[in-house]
């Protein structure tokens, strides 16, 4: 009994003594994810190498290392790909970005070929078979019909 | 007397220079996406393969030559063992002791080094693991993991045998059952 009363105390003391909480160091760990097991965040991964990284998380907390100091160990050891959000490189957007206008500038063109040749009806609209002005070539065309009649 | 009604003609030709523009970036992007997905498909890389130069910064203690980095051009005329491994890695330590073995073996003719290049792994739980198994050749992080990601590897332990000219010659996918097993390959490389 007074062995886990000390042991107790000893924890309590130990934690009082600067070492980082599990929170603290999961607060960092769920933005990272380790190479090994890409699709699962550091703060819930159960390898062997991700409480590992976990730890190291924890000794460079304890020795007073921040948040984007820690993080940025991090990608230092082990590249870009463990951030969970990737550097803001603008060159990361160009191309999404162009490849979006490049799409909507061909549908834009698309759907203008589509539409049949709108014609701008005249104010009154009464005689439909009014006749259309034609260019040069359909009025000597109608011409030459009209002498063969 | 009826008026007439005019028609518009809307259909008007992209200019050339824009479809080319168009088609050519399409076709960009469609030999993107078919690299990452060939890429994506590819084992490591074979035998035959020329490898390019990479410097492996050393662990304090595991220097090669008094050197705390090594690149692997400065080992031209010299059989390389490029073995990848990791502290949690459990089938790393079936043939670490092998590979220290080995390396005992061919260190004193100073006709093949043996790197250890630690992936993904943290510097303490490494020194631990080398530590535990007496290991003595050159040994160092895979910063960035760029030395694994040019090899493809898949896993660890993987290792890679690479001839005097700088070309693989031979690739280990998991751990080394025997000391016999290390020995053939590179006294066949020796003997080339």
């Amino acid at each position: 009994m007074a062995l886990m009363i000390s042991l107790l105390f000893a924890a309590a003391v130990f934690a009082q003594d600067g070492t980082p909480t599990d929170d603290e160091v999961n607060k960092i760990a769920k933005d990272l994810y380790c190479p090994v097991c890409e699709s699962t965040p550091l703060d819930v991964c159960p390898t062997d190498a991700c409480r590992q990284w976990r730890e190291l998380i924890r000794k460079q907390l304890a020795e007073g290392k921040s948040e984007e100091e820690i993080k940025q160990y991090f990608v230092t050891q082990y590249g870009a790909r463990v951030l969970s959000e990737p550097p803001n490189r603008w060159a990361s957007y160009l191309v999404p970005v162009a490849a979006f206008l490049l799409g909507a500038f061909m549908l834009f063109r698309g759907f203008r070929m589509w539409i049949k040749p709108m014609a701008v009806e005249s104010a009154s609209g009464e005689d439909e078979a009014a006749p259309i002005p034609q260019d040069d070539y359909i009025r000597r065309m109608e011409e030459e019909l009209k002498k063969r009649k | 007397m009826t008026e007439s009604t005019n028609i518009t003609p809307v259909r008007k030709g992209v200019p050339l220079w824009v479809q080319v523009i168009v088609w050519v970036f399409l076709a960009g992007l469609l030999v993107i996406v078919a690299m990452g997905l060939n890429r994506a498909q590819q084992g490591t890389i074979q035998p035959g393969h020329a490898v390019d130069d990479f410097t492996l910064p050393l662990f304090k203690g595991y220097e090669y030559q008094g050197a705390s980095e090594i690149k692997l051009s400065d080992l031209r005329g010299k059989v390389v063992v490029i073995n990848f491994w990791a502290s949690w890695c459990k089938p790393c330590e079936q043939e670490a002791a092998e590979l220290q073995r080995a390396w005992e073996q061919y260190e004193p003719t100073g006709e093949v080094v043996f790197l250890g290049v630690d992936y993904v792994d943290t510097e303490p739980d490494a020194r631990v693991y080398l530590k535990k198994f007496g290991i003595t050749f050159p040994n160092g992080p895979d910063l960035a993991t760029r030395i694994s990601q040019y090899f493809r590897i898949k896993g660890v332990p993987e290792t890679y045998f690479i001839d005097r000219n700088g070309v693989l010659q031979y690739v280990q996918v998991g751990p080394f059952t025997s000391l016999q097993q290390i020995q053939n390959i590179i006294d066949l490389m020796l003997a080339e």
